[in-house]
């Protein structure tokens, strides 16, 4: 479903709505995916690195992120983030309305609050509301909001940069455990299927409905449909274990591991442990 | 042309209806393909790093029994049923759930979860959806994992599995009593798991903040925090989980009665023995072997100097001579919303101070210089003590069951 449908469809609100809204929900997950999966095939700098360096690295900026203390730290961080979404093709328009917007929307939204309630030296007094905003309470929205954006560009751009299939060998080479990743693997390729045959029911309810349901009505509709689902992923779970039997799964689970790291992955590595080091340095 | 916006209630704030409507309005992509009021997902940046390395270390051990028990009792089954029901999870949290007064909510799906698999293979489905949110989806973070495991997995599915089982008791699996005690296991798991993370986001601003006072994670203190994620909890979120769980063990009575049947045996729908050609090595190898529960112990040793890590001091660990200490008087006030402590010591822990010195006081031997090693050789002497304990509680143990032990 393109955008320009899913926002009209959104725009003709009904007590029927919440159907509309699922839907929506799901043509979202698949697009999500599908961009996740075209942006990983460009020919960008995380692209070109050995998908452990790209998980390795980006999990050490994340968790220096967390470890800085400083603002201006955050933002270095930051600014380093940016320039490996561009230096990778991540589209920075995509990146501000995935990312930016909806957490300064949210994150945002949770921080102001503090700006007045969190006790210290007053930077500003409104005489009349009673209200005082404190130094302390600026400084830590504005850690909360960058600790929040620069963590979720990260996360962001090493989903779009690295496909999921590659995250998970990743995950396998630093000894996660193989039922884990397969598991993993295997509850990501079931997701799609399943959102499809949910979508495929909700549409057909769509299409049958005629004028308004009750609240009570939509109830029911909502959790037979996902008591349908429910009994279609049992069924679906046996198949899938018939289907491995026959195969020849006996419980061992054995995964490729055909990664080998290039002398620009050693440099990288580097890199990207550096970068954390310096900042967190920065940021006690 | 946009509509006007319906406005949905009188007061100051617009009603949840009316910012999901403004939020769809803006049409900003939400980061996270469950909507954004899945406010228990907490993303990187709110809790701090010894918190997250705290509850990595707690979930980690949560799906290495909870594995184990799996394999134990579906064998090879366990692979494709937990990721079956992992992608239904993930799918159920993106149905908008229509709830009394006309808004709609989400649910996490715990409660059905806990219900058909029993609580272990709820872990293993709920935190595999998890991951997948985190992972490839960027919602909630990934160094938050660990705590977003713990509050829904864990103590969603404990919770959502006993209260199931205290109120359906031995009743009929098609009886009324069954529907009810689903939506009240939904309602209290849901609402357990968002108080645990309102406590995991309310201690933050009083364990981790900077000279200033300035809070460096999550800002608001437990007496903020608590309402601010229960109100919307006990009202819509409670809600969604309740309709779900109720709407959907009220359809499986009519339609699929075996999914229900597991539960009453103990461990759920996951707990029916597998087919006769399942059982195979896995089966057999399932038994946890003592050889890695003391890598585990060691591996959760090498963790303890994580403490070093905390800032300030343990509110209420004071000794007595921190009460005449400036230094630490500072302290006892910051971590006590600024009320100075008293200026002598305290009768009561003068006398009772007195009565034990610790042979490693505040984890640091006085022979050791470094910190580190402190708590390291501590973290050996107290698992090396409990070990010695446990060998000779097994050895009572053993010589009771037999009758050789005279008392």
């Amino acid at each position: 479903m393109s955008r320009n449908a899913t926002r009209n469809s959104s725009r003709n609100t009904s007590r029927n709505s919440f159907l509309e809204s699922t839907l929506q929900g799901f043509a979202r997950a698949v697009s999500k995916a599908l961009q996740s999966e075209q942006a990983a095939t460009q020919p960008g700098l995380l692209q070109q690195l050995d998908p452990r360096v790209r998980v390795l690295g980006i999990l050490a900026l994340v968790v220096s992120v967390i470890l800085c203390r400083r603002p201006e730290a955050i933002a270095a961080i930051f600014l380093v983030a940016v320039a490996l979404a561009v230096a990778s093709r991540v589209s920075l328009t995509s990146l501000a309305r995935r990312v930016w917007l909806v957490v300064l929307g949210f994150s945002g939204v949770i921080a102001v609050p503090a700006l007045f309630l969190t006790p210290g030296q007053p930077l500003f007094t409104a005489p009349a509301l009673h209200l005082s905003i404190s130094v302390q309470g600026v400084r830590t929205a504005v850690l909360l909001v960058l600790r929040v954006e620069t963590a979720a560009t990260l996360t962001t751009v090493l989903v779009l940069s690295t496909a999921w299939t590659h995250i998970l060998k990743a995950l396998r080479s630093l000894h996660l455990p193989a039922e884990i990743v397969t598991m993993l693997a295997m509850t990501h390729r079931y997701v799609f299927l399943l959102i499809e045959t949910a979508n495929q029911m909700f549409e057909s309810r769509q299409s049958r409905t005629v004028g308004i349901l009750s609240g009570a009505e939509r109830r029911r509709m909502t959790t037979r449909t996902a008591g349908v689902l429910l009994s279609k992923s049992i069924e679906l779970s046996q198949g899938v274990y018939l289907a491995m039997l026959s195969r020849g799964f006996r419980g061992d689970v054995r995964l490729l591991n055909d990664f080998r790291l290039q002398p620009r992955d050693y440099v990288s590595l580097t890199a990207f442990f550096l970068t954390a080091c310096v900042a967190v340095w920065m940021g006690r | 042309m946009a509509q006007p916006l319906q406005r949905c209630g009188d007061g100051l704030f617009p009603s949840a209806a009316l910012a999901a409507e403004i939020w769809n309005r803006l049409a900003f992509e939400p980061a996270n393909p469950v909507e954004i009021d899945q406010i228990m997902h907490i993303p990187d940046g709110y809790l701090s790093p010894s918190t997250c390395a705290t509850f990595y270390v707690v979930a980690a051990s949560g799906w290495y029994a909870a594995l184990k028990r799996i394999k134990r009792l579906l064998a090879t089954r366990a692979i494709p049923l937990i990721s079956v029901f992992a992608a239904f999870c993930f799918v159920v949290m993106m149905f908008n759930v229509p709830l009394p007064g006309g808004t709609t909510g989400h649910a996490v799906g715990v409660g059905i979860s806990a219900i058909v698999l029993g609580p272990w293979g709820s872990i293993l489905a709920i935190s595999i959806a998890l991951a997948i949110q985190a992972l490839f989806f960027g919602d909630g973070g990934i160094t938050t994992l660990g705590a977003n495991c713990f509050n829904m997995a864990m103590v969603g599915s404990f919770t959502a599995y006993a209260v199931y089982r205290l109120v359906a008791a031995n009743s009929d699996l098609k009886s009324r009593q069954r529907v009810l005690a689903a939506a009240i296991a939904g309602y209290v798991a849901i609402n357990a798991s968002a108080l645990v993370t309102a406590v995991e986001l309310g201690i933050q601003p009083r364990l981790f903040h900077d000279s200033s006072g300035t809070p460096l994670y999550a800002p608001y203190p437990l007496h903020v925090a608590i309402p601010a994620m229960m109100i919307g909890h006990l009202t819509f979120a409670g809600l969604a989980e309740a309709v779900i769980a109720a709407g959907m063990v009220s359809y499986l009575q009519r339609a699929d009665l075996g999914l229900l049947s597991g539960v009453s045996g103990g461990s759920g729908f996951a707990a029916t023995p597998p087919p006769a050609s399942a059982t195979t090595t896995a089966g057999a190898s399932a038994e946890p072997s003592p050889g890695r529960l003391w890598w585990i112990v060691a591996c959760l040793m090498l963790f303890t100097p994580l403490g070093i890590l905390a800032a300030g001091t343990a509110w209420g660990e004071w000794s007595s001579s921190a009460f005449m200490n400036p230094h630490a008087r500072d302290q006892i006030a910051a971590t006590s919303g600024n009320h100075a402590p008293p200026s002598s010591v305290p009768a009561g822990i003068q006398r009772l101070s007195n009565i034990w010195t610790a042979p490693f006081p505040g984890y640091a031997p006085s022979f050791i210089r470094n910190q580190m090693f402190g708590y390291l050789l501590s973290a050996i002497f107290g698992v090396g003590f409990l070990a010695l304990l446990a060998l000779v509680a097994r050895a009572i143990g053993r010589k009771w069951s037999t009758g050789n032990l005279r008392l």
